[in-house]
């Protein structure tokens, strides 16, 4: 059995307000398999951003651990790449400059640079764009830049959370295409944070329903064969059969 | 229906540009309309000063547009002009960059480290109230009468209007862009340089252009106060003759200085500005 990349293990945490602790998450343990891609579903504040935040290393746990890899994770961490609701693209550089920037901190040569950034701006569909500034571009086109910078330090890990949740229908469907494409084959780890059942099956080998807390209510795999195409999949009785489970599941855990 | 010709890239969008096709009179109508007023409003005020100087108010007390015009003249003639313009307008350079240039280091360096600004705030706050004039006769104990006084005083409020504009633009940067560029392994000084100083140059540039205007009130405040030379020097001067016409003659002076100052300052702003919002461009 191969290693797990991520592992969580009775995490919890909490803020301190005034003399009172708000406690977002408690008891929560979670294993990613390399490769695998896992849904994490829930309702809004469960305790999903505060469970990736722990997972990058942005937040320190309040208890339990975090490994990457075997290894403690206490301060945030680059081979983890982490994909946030909001853009949080510099909007004083243009597209190009933007995707550069993991690489140019991580002190690649500007040529190298160059190129690598080129390469998955082509792949993300922004040829052409390189020298618009993120104001200029489109809620799409600025996810489609995000992604690329997301790629492009070749992390081995993605951490996503709800990173299609401010487009339209049409859009997030295009961005679920590409996401797919881009992950196929990479062997890289996934963890997607969603409130989209739909989202969820389409995407994923696993979805892990959270109920409050970050208690785990259901983990359920997703046997739907790959490569998906969005459009069959809908029409396909396996995808509605697990997506009654999970409809059903999400309602009991609001009780 | 009807066949579309496809896109290339079908999720690129958006309103389209196309070419107006205005003629020079349709697109410059408004902006000559509006010069053409102007140059109106001032004619006629000074005719109105014209002629009611003298049948209306007394002349020893408002001059005349045309007295006005003999005294630049004469100033102009004889140096006086130009010595002291030069004189107020090297106060105010220096002053100015004095300021801009202190101001700007430690708005950026006291709002970078968190608590330090938090220790720092109340004090920077209660020293940007004082009003700058009172410190005048402090400055004149410290520096003289001469052009060191009158920068200082210049450079006093500069300072803080740079410091605080610049300070207020690094808080203003959002907290997950620093948590972005931290998990690309950025370090304290990939989040100055690559996050915060950028970020915070709106803030800078706002602070630059609003005190302009600040750096001439101080000079001239502090040559009213105390000098034997430059325009407000000029100003008082001419007053305690009652000459009215000298007074109004440096007063042109500085509003003509201001005039420029500011109209710098908007062309050297636009190019830092490509990123912002289209609605908030200039």
């Amino acid at each position: 059995m191969t290693a797990p990349v991520i592992q969580a293990r009775d995490l919890g945490r909490s803020f301190l307000k005034g003399d009172r602790y708000i406690v977002a998450l408690r008891g929560f343990s979670l294993t990613a398999e390399p490769g695998s891609f896992v849904c994490v579903l829930g309702r809004s504040g469960c305790g999903k951003s505060t469970m990736l935040n722990l997972m990058a290393g942005l937040l320190r746990p309040s208890e339990g651990v975090v490994e990457h890899r075997g290894v403690g994770v206490s301060s945030p961490n680059p081979a983890v790449g982490y994909l946030t609701q909001t853009d949080t693209l510099m909007p004083w550089r243009d597209v190009q400059r933007n995707v550069e920037m993991p690489l140019e901190i991580r002190g690649v040569a500007r040529s190298d640079r160059r190129d690598r950034a080129g390469r998955l701006i082509d792949a993300v569909g922004l040829r052409g764009f390189e020298k618009h500034y993120p104001r200029e571009l489109s809620g799409g086109m600025r996810r489609r830049a995000s992604l690329a910078r997301l790629l492009v330090g070749e992390p081995d890990t993605l951490l996503l959370d709800e990173p299609f949740g401010a487009l339209d229908a049409y859009l997030r469907r295009e961005m679920q295409d590409l996401l797919l494409s881009l992950w196929t084959g990479s062997g890289r780890t996934v963890v997607f944070v969603t409130h989209d059942i739909d989202e969820a099956l389409i995407l994923s080998d696993r979805v892990v329903l959270l109920g409050p807390l970050g208690r785990i209510v259901a983990d359920v795999t997703v046997d739907l064969p790959r490569p998906r195409d969005i459009d069959d999949l809908r029409g396909d009785p396996r995808f509605a059969e697990l997506h009654q489970e999970l409809s059903a599941a999400l309602k009991d855990a609001a009780q | 229906m009807t066949a579309m010709p496809k896109p290339d890239v079908t999720w690129a969008h958006g309103p389209v540009e196309e070419p107006a096709n205005r003629t020079w009179w349709e697109k410059h109508k408004t902006t000559v309309m509006v010069a053409g007023l102007r140059l109106v409003l001032l004619a006629a005020a000074l005719a109105a000063w014209q002629l009611m100087s003298g049948p209306v108010i007394d002349r020893t007390l408002v001059s005349s547009p045309t007295a006005v015009w003999h005294q630049l003249v004469t100033w102009s003639g004889d140096g006086t002009l130009w010595r002291n313009t030069w004189i107020t307008v090297k106060e105010v350079v220096l002053g100015y960059a004095l300021g801009a240039i202190t101001g700007a280091t430690a708005g950026f360096l006291i709002a970078s480290t968190r608590t330090l600004g938090r220790v720092l705030d109340p004090f920077i706050m209660g020293l940007y109230s004082i009003p700058k004039v009172a410190l005048a006769p402090l400055f004149i104990v410290w520096f003289g009468i001469g052009v060191e006084m009158k920068v200082v005083l210049a450079a006093a409020t500069v300072f803080f209007l740079v410091f605080i504009n610049t300070a207020h633009g690094v808080r203003e940067i959002d907290p997950a862009l620093l948590d972005s560029v931290r998990l690309m392994g950025g370090r304290r000084r990939d989040l100055l340089f690559k996050v915060m100083l950028p970020g915070s140059m709106s803030g800078l540039i706002t602070g630059l252009r609003v005190s302009v205007p600040y750096a001439l009130i101080g000079a001239v405040i502090g040559e009213l106060v105390a000098s034997n030379q430059g325009l407000g020097f000029l100003i008082n001067d001419s007053a305690s003759q009652f000459n009215i016409a000298g007074v109004f003659a440096a007063l042109i002076v500085l509003s003509v200085i201001a005039a420029i100052l500011n109209q710098g300052l908007t062309l050297l702003a636009r190019p830092a500005s490509r990123w912002k919002p289209l609605e908030d461009r200039e």
